[in-house]
């Protein structure tokens, strides 16, 4: 186990140092000066902007700057946002929970609603339950998220007027940042109230983002498990007089949800991808929304850092999911 | 390996016995059984005609605008006119007209999405598969670094470094969707190039090239038809959803996700300028997959009985 751990870890440096390399060249190759795009719109003295480039080491050798930047973020030093001239990680760690409650509970929508429609569709093979749930889930597997939101906004929100437009909590409340998700400060702050609002703001929004992994699920579920009720152990346990929920549940399920659990575990860049759209559409203050403001504000110490953590993030969930992954079944580290 | 259907060619000699159906037969019969599959070929060929015919099937020209017709409902509604099959955006320019060239717009990136990261695909793959070594690695590694980055993020950053238009976000989606197809080349490569028919090949002195692009390409064909395919639907909606964002085709352009996020502040007036153009995504992402899913079925050996 400890040679699996090692050598999956020494995977990730070279993948890192290539995202580092990456975010290094998205800002050089971005078209423009970077001091006359901090300047703006009034403009910048030639000595001043000589001094300037000497200062943030633009007149180095690309090797040098490059090596500069790998230690600035080593050190945990990102840069300054140019429109809003705060830290960069400051930044993204004031909004990331905002992003990973939304992710967690899309992701609760998903297994929620599809892992039951995938074991329902299998154990029914053929009928018109197995015809539905697998419409039901291609259709939400090619839905565009933005426009799926939108008919969800235009139902519910307009129309119904059940919940919000967009947010995380109504301006009325002022709960404390304890942990960063809404769900619990509101809980830890002791306010009904609070906690329904937050949880209003949040339905729609994880509905539009679980959709997809949701399809993903159920088919991945379905298929799984007509592999698994087709094996001798199942039938034996049919033969034995077990009952079907117990066979189906009990027996066919647990070995069903190996693979289930890996794509689980790959959704998240799913999710993030996604998480985009969603929170562009639903105002959602979280991570994604704040990437595409930084490329529409031409915020390019922003873009970079904020490209950097996300893949960090990618790069960190997919490593221990291999690991966990690992873990439940011995046959993935013993192989070479 | 007589069921691979592009060495039909081979096939067909080998086996002249006549039980065995011709290859593409087969093919068609596992494809036609698959109902879905086949509605799914069914709407894009529709789709494809309509994007050749645009100019012909549209009723208006997609950029002109009626300042006498100003979001005008679709013609089931009340108010609705049979002039404007579809209704009217804000500028009173026909929703219907603007869809169907949208499609044009939409199957044109698309296939140039799919034909480019095809071919680059491709001969990264073959590379990677049949010279192994460092080239294997610095290629692998390369396109791990690029599935640590989510998708719609690096083609976001793509854009940002090329600017915002319909071309870059194409070539923006192009580089997203190349790791997907590196990858099965490579992996059916690894497998075919050990097998007898290659060394064969080999023993009576068929070059390196030869080798690759038509001693194993086209047995690894069948994986990477599927992708195509799948690939087009992320195509259309990755494309969608880079207009949506503004940073793709811009308008005028009648591009889906374009023209939806212009009406987003229309949207409790006139729904229609919303809904009718993602509706046209979703269905065309549908068919795609649908036809993606049939074809796996039909070309996958694994699951042929």
């Amino acid at each position: 186990m400890i040679g699996f751990l090692l050598r999956r870890l020494a995977l990730v440096v070279p993948t890192f140092i290539g995202i580092t390399l990456l975010t290094f060249a998205l800002v050089r190759l971005i078209p423009g000066d970077p001091i006359e795009m901090m300047a703006g719109e009034r403009g910048i003295e030639p000595e001043r902007h000589a001094e300037l480039r000497a200062e943030m080491g633009l007149d180095d050798p690309l090797l040098i700057q490059y090596f500069s930047y790998i230690g600035d973020v080593l050190s945990g030093d990102l840069g300054k946002s140019v429109v809003t001239k705060t830290s960069v990680l400051d930044e993204f760690l004031s909004l990331f929970p905002a992003t990973v409650e939304l992710a967690l509970c899309a992701l609760f929508f998903a297994i929620v609603v599809g892992l039951p429609l995938g074991i329902l569709a299998a154990v029914r093979r053929g009928s018109i339950l197995d015809y539905s749930t697998m419409a039901v889930s291609l259709t939400g597997y090619s839905m565009p998220i933005f426009w799926w939101a939108l008919l969800l906004i235009l139902t519910f929100s307009v129309t119904l007027g059940w919940t919000p437009v967009s947010g995380r909590i109504s301006v009325m409340f002022d709960v404390d940042a304890v942990t960063g998700f809404m769900l619990i400060d509101t809980l830890l702050a002791g306010e009904e109230g609070a906690f329904k609002s937050a949880a209003s703001h949040l339905v729609l929004p994880a509905i539009a983002l679980g959709t997809i992994p949701m399809a993903v699920v159920a088919r991945m579920t379905r298929s799984s498990m007509l592999e698994v009720l087709s094996e001798d152990y199942i039938r034996t346990a049919r033969a034995k007089g077990l009952s079907p929920f117990r066979v189906t549940n009990v027996h066919a399920l647990r070995n069903a949800l190996i693979p289930v659990v890996t794509v689980i575990g790959l959704a998240v860049g799913i999710l993030f991808a996604g998480a985009i759209l969603t929170e562009t559409m639903f105002s959602w203050p979280g991570v994604g929304k704040w990437l595409v403001e930084a490329v529409r504000r031409r915020d390019y110490p922003t873009l970079q850092g904020g490209v950097l953590l996300v893949a960090t993030v990618v790069i960190v969930v997919n490593v221990t999911v291999d690991l966990l992954y690992g873990l439940i079944n011995p046959r993935i580290r013993h192989q070479k | 390996m007589t069921q691979s259907i592009n060495n039909q060619a081979d096939a067909v000699t080998v086996s002249e016995a006549p039980s065995q159906p011709h290859p593409l037969v087969e093919f068609w019969q596992y494809f036609r059984a698959n109902r879905g599959a086949l509605a799914g070929l069914i709407v894009i060929v529709a789709i494809v005609s309509a994007a050749f015919l645009a100019d012909v099937i549209a009723s208006h020209h997609p950029h002109e605008q009626y300042r006498d017709a100003l979001l005008v409902p679709p013609m089931w509604y009340e108010g609705g006119s049979s002039r404007f099959v579809l209704g009217t955006d804000d500028l009173g320019r026909d929703i219907f007209s603007r869809i169907v060239h949208g499609a044009q717009v939409s199957i044109s990136t698309g296939s140039l999405v799919v034909t480019l990261s095809l071919a680059l695909g491709i001969a990264l793959g073959l590379i990677a598969g049949y010279f192994r070594g460092i080239l294997e690695v610095a290629i692998m590694r390369f396109m791990d670094i690029m599935l640590a980055l989510p998708s719609l993020l690096l083609a976001i950053v793509i854009v940002a470094i090329l600017g915002p238009s319909l071309i870059n976000a194409a070539m923006a989606v192009v580089v997203v969707s190349l790791p997907h197809y590196v990858r099965l080349t490579r992996a059916a490569v690894l497998t075919e190039a050990h097998k007898d028919y290659v060394t064969a090949s080999r023993v009576s002195g068929a070059g390196t090239l030869r080798l690759m692009l038509i001693t194993i390409l086209p047995n690894c064909m069948a994986p990477l038809i599927v992708q195509a395919t799948l690939g087009f639907s992320t195509a259309v909606l990755d494309l969608a959803a880079l207009g949506f964002l503004g940073m793709g085709a811009q308008p005028p352009t009648p591009e889906w996700g374009t023209m939806l996020a212009n009406a987003l502040q229309f949207i409790q007036r006139a729904p229609w300028v919303v809904t009718l153009p993602g509706l046209a995504i979703l269905i065309t992402v549908l068919a795609f997959n649908l036809m993606g899913d049939g074809l796996r079925d039909a070309l996958d050996p694994k699951l042929k009985r």
